[in-house]
Formats: C-alpha cells, sequence, structure tokens
C-alpha cells in the first residue's frame, strides 16, 4: 500500500486532461429494462425521466422479451444460478453444447465455441490458430478487441484502407510468402454502419489462398435475408473460416460470444483460447436466454424484417431533414456533427427533448469525426420513430445545421 | 541514391497510409508520432523496403523511432545497403 501524494495526483492531472479535452465520459442511470422506451437518471440525482432510446444495440428488440425472460427463468430453475468453474472443468452443461450447436447451424459454419464474450472470443482466437510465420491483413477499421486480439498473437501484422479492395490484393500479393495468411474484418462496422465487401473479400482470399475472419457483433440476428449475418447478404454462406459474434447485443442483449468457423479452427481454440481456458462459463440463465433467442429468429424473419423497414423509414427521415449521415443501408446511422464539443451539446439537448442517443468522439471514432450513432431496433414503432425524428428536427435547427455540408458545419463549429 | 529513395519512400507512405483529403507530407513529417503511421501498419512500410533494397532490418532497428519521418527511413535503409555492400 503506497498510493502516495505523487501516485495520485499523477492520476487526477490525467483524468482532469480528459475533462479539459471535453472527452470526458459520464454514465447515465437507467432505472428500467432495456426497450426503445427507458427511464433515466441524469445527472446523477436527478429525478427520473422517460426517453426514447436511440442508441441501443437492441436491435431486434429483444433484451427485455417476454418469451426470452420466461426461458431465462427456466433456465435458472433448472440449471442454476452459476457454474464456479471455466467450461473444461465442470462448467459445461447440456444447453452450453445444444447452444454451440445452434449456434453452428445458424451462422453456416462447421463448429462453434463459446467465450464470456466476443471481446474474450477476439482475444483468444488469434493466437490460437497462428504463429510467428503467419500474417494478419486487418481492415484499418476493425474493432478495437480484434486489435487486442491480434497484439497478443506472434504473427505478422499489416492492415488496409478502409473497404479498399486493391489494397488488399496488393498486401496479399506482398505476404505471399508466409505460411498462413488470415484477413481480418468487421461484418458491419459499428461506428459507420457500413458492409464489408465479404464477396469480394471471398474471392480474393480463394485466389491468393488465404483465410477469411469476419466479426459479425452488429451483423447477426438481422443482416441478410434470414439474418444470418453479412455472409448471408453477400452470399458467401459456408465460405467463413471463421466468424466471432456477440449475443451481447441483437440475440439478447445479455452477455458471451463465440468462435464459430471451420472445424479444426475452432477445436484449437478449445484447447488453446486462453479466454476460454481461464475465464468463467456463460451463466446458465444466459445460455437459456439465448437459446430461446436463436429459436425465435430460426422460426420467423419478422423482428429482422421490421427492424429493416424501421432502419429505412429512419435513415430517410433524417436525410429529409436536412442531416449529414454515413451512408449504408443497416440499422446503424451515424449524424455527423464533426466537432466533439457540438456532439456533446446536441446529445444534452436530444436528451432535454426526450430522445436518448450519445454524442461519439475521440479515441471512440477519429479525430474531428464526432458524430450521433443512432441506432434502430424492432422494438422501435412508428411513433417513436416520429418523436424521435421531430426531436432531431427541431435540435438541428436550434444548432443551425440543417441543410448543411461537412464543411458548412467545420466552418461554423470547428473540427 | 539518397534523393530517389527520399522520393520512393514519401511515394509509398503517401500512397499506403494518406486518405485523400489529408495533407501532404514533407521529408520531416513525424509519421508515427505524429499519428499518421500506426505501430502496426509500419509493417508494410519495412516489407516494401526490405523487397525492393534486397536488405532485412532486423525488429530491434526498426522501431516507432527509426520510422518516424521520411529522412529517418532513408538513412536507416542507406545504413542497411552499405552494409550489404
Ligand atoms: C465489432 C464488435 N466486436 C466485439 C464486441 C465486443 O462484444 P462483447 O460485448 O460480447 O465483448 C463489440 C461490442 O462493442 C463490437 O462492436
Amino acid at each position: 500500500m503506497a498510493y502516495s501524494d505523487k501516485i495520485r495526483g499523477t492520476y487526477q492531472a490525467q483524468i482532469k486532461g480528459i475533462q479539459d479535452a471535453g472527452l470526458f465520459k459520464q454514465e447515465r442511470f437507467i432505472h428500467s429494462p432495456q426497450a426503445a422506451d427507458i427511464e433515466v437518471e441524469f445527472p446523477a440525482g436527478a429525478p427520473l425521466k422517460k426517453v426514447i432510446n436511440m442508441c441501443a444495440n437492441n436491435y431486434l428488440g429483444l433484451s427485455s422479451h417476454p418469451d426470452v425472460i420466461k426461458a431465462a427463468h427456466e433456465g435458472l430453475e433448472t440449471r442454476g444460478y452459476g457454474m464456479s468453474s471455466v467450461r473444461f472443468i465442470c462448467g459445461t452443461q447440456d444447453i452450453h453444447r445444444e447452444l454451440e450447436q445452434k449456434l453452428t447451424e445458424f451462422l453456416g459454419t462447421e463448429d462453434t465455441l463459446l467465450f464470456p464474450s466476443c471481446m474474450d472470443a477476439n482475444a483468444g482466437v488469434f493466437e490460437a490458430i497462428l504463429t510467428k510465420d503467419d500474417v494478419i491483413i486487418s481492415d484499418r477499421l476493425v474493432h478495437a478487441s480484434l486489435v487486442d486480439g491480434i497484439r497478443l498473437c506472434s504473427a505478422m501484422h499489416d492492415t488496409i484502407k478502409h473497404s479498399d479492395m486493391g489494397h488488399l490484393e496488393e498486401k496479399l500479393q506482398l505476404h505471399a510468402d508466409k505460411r498462413f495468411k488470415l484477413v481480418v474484418t468487421d461484418g458491419v462496422f459499428s461506428m459507420d454502419g457500413d458492409t464489408a465487401k465479404l464477396d469480394e473479400m471471398a474471392a480474393l482470399c480463394e485466389k491468393y489462398d488465404a483465410m477469411l475472419l469476419v466479426d459479425d457483433s452488429h451483423s447477426s440476428g438481422f443482416i441478410g435475408k434470414t439474418g444470418r449475418g453479412t455472409h448471408e447478404k453477400c452470399g458467401v454462406v459456408g465460405k467463413m473460416d471463421v466468424i466471432t459474434t456477440t449475443f451481447g447485443k441483437a440475440l439478447g442483449g445479455a452477455s458471451g460470444g463465440c468462435v464459430s468457423g471451420r472445424r479444426e479452427l475452432v477445436e484449437l481454440c478449445r484447447q488453446r483460447a486462453r479466454p476460454y481456458l481461464f475465464s468463467n462459463t456463460i451463466a446458465p440463465v444466459v445460455v437459456a436466454g439465448v437459446l430461446k433467442v436463436m429459436d425465435i429468429i430460426s422460426k420467423s424473419t419478422e423482428r429482422r424484417d421490421k427492424l429493416e423497414k424501421n432502419a429505412a423509414y429512419w435513415r430517410k427521415g433524417l436525410t429529409e431533414a436536412g442531416f449529414v449521415l454515413r451512408e449504408g443501408d443497416t440499422p446503424i446511422v451515424p449524424v455527423m456533427l464533426f466537432n466533439a464539443k457540438l456532439a456533446q451539446d446536441v446529445s444534452l439537448a436530444l436528451y432535454d427533448e426526450g430522445i436518448y442517443a450519445i454524442g461519439f468522439f475521440f479515441p471512440v471514432v477519429p479525430q474531428s469525426q464526432a458524430r450521433i450513432r443512432t441506432q434502430i431496433s424492432a422494438g422501435h414503432e412508428m411513433h417513436h420513430l416520429d418523436k424521435a425524428l421531430a426531436a432531431f428536427t427541431k435540435v438541428g435547427q436550434k444548432f443551425d445545421i440543417l441543410g448543411k455540408t461537412k464543411q458548412d458545419i467545420i466552418a461554423k463549429y470547428g473540427m | 541514391m539518397a534523393d530517389e529513395l527520399k522520393d520512393i519512400v514519401l511515394n509509398y507512405v503517401t500512397k499506403e497510409y494518406l486518405e485523400d483529403d489529408s495533407e501532404p507530407l514533407t521529408y520531416e513529417t513525424p509519421l508515427i508520432s505524429g499519428g499518421i503511421v500506426d505501430s502496426f501498419s509500419m509493417v508494410s512500410l519495412k516489407r516494401f523496403l526490405e523487397n525492393k533494397y534486397g536488405i532485412a532490418i532486423p525488429d530491434d532497428e526498426a522501431t516507432p523511432e527509426a520510422f518516424d519521418s521520411v529522412n529517418k527511413i532513408v538513412s536507416l535503409v542507406q545504413r542497411f545497403v552499405a552494409k550489404k555492400g
């Protein structure tokens, strides 16, 4: 115990630096289940306010679905609360394996292994299957958890410009002498809402004898005609070597993730991936909930169809109102504001209008690309979207950014 | 060779790392400490130079400091080319 004044002072200065730069993040306390309508305490101590949530990853609106809650209750009753063990000692129940099999079938792969989270799946997968004789070629905008996983692995790492297929081909040629090449991308990019060109990537990987890994955390359950993910949308189901994904977003939103893909790669994860070996198993109640989610989305595409309609309506509404959006056709619709302080001010003004949508800025997105990332859910009804559109329009008028270009907004508010 | 090498490196870095709307580079622009090239992406530059000049730059010499500007990269490459004889 030597937490001296010097040590404390150093950390206090760092925190102050974050505050002074306008980059300080503050939590808002939600007192209700996750849904389109939530009750929020913000700032801390303020009376509860009913607002519409426009920034959850609850794409399919299943986070508080009565059938999922009921299944979780049953899981709790029949399989208990905790397992107090990692998977390979005594932490694997019949329902863990059942969920792995359901996921394999749904994703169109050969086998699946559960992880405590997708962050853990991404942390473990690279080191388990690659060596220093291999190379990883990743898109420059992949999620932080992939970057961390790649760092933990001894393979050489190179990057390509975002979704630049010419650049990818050059890199596949440059690294032709490596034992194995693994190309890595997000399926849907979480900050921009655009989709990887998985069909072109799969073709290049075939041509240059490379493996392909996609993180489909923002796709699984709703992208593609039957919601299987980006590989379904791009017509390459069965061609993916590894898919990692989370249950913490569309698939019930509780927690957990998986590595799914070629049988041998999944088996090596089971033998070697450190977050699988050294972190506790997913709680039975969560597994039971995800099993119900898989059931619901395998039987009907109703929810993903509604989500698609909602997202198109929302994007059209914001475009007509005159906001600068990132192009795309997913439920992630980023409203570009460029300046970090403007993004925070707009977020606060929206909150006053009963809309919960958070500003994103550096380091979560690159400098000068601050934004409000809106995310649409099948849990939204038309009245939610219309109210939110009215609020965005009112706030957009207040800040005089409607119908303005990127250059106009930067000229007015700075980078 | 130095001038030609300078431009080869500058062109490569521009094409490989800069977005279309970025400020143009100079020979002295800090690349890694300036956030233009992240230390991961340095790999392709290193491989490009090794292949082009038939040299091998060991990992303990391929530091972020040694790659921090076009001029620094040029002196590094020249040192290894000279060693090769
Ligand atoms: C692309 C991507 N991968 C992985 C994760 C991490 O997932 P989890 O919350 O299951 O750790 C996220 C969540 O933020 C994500 O957006």
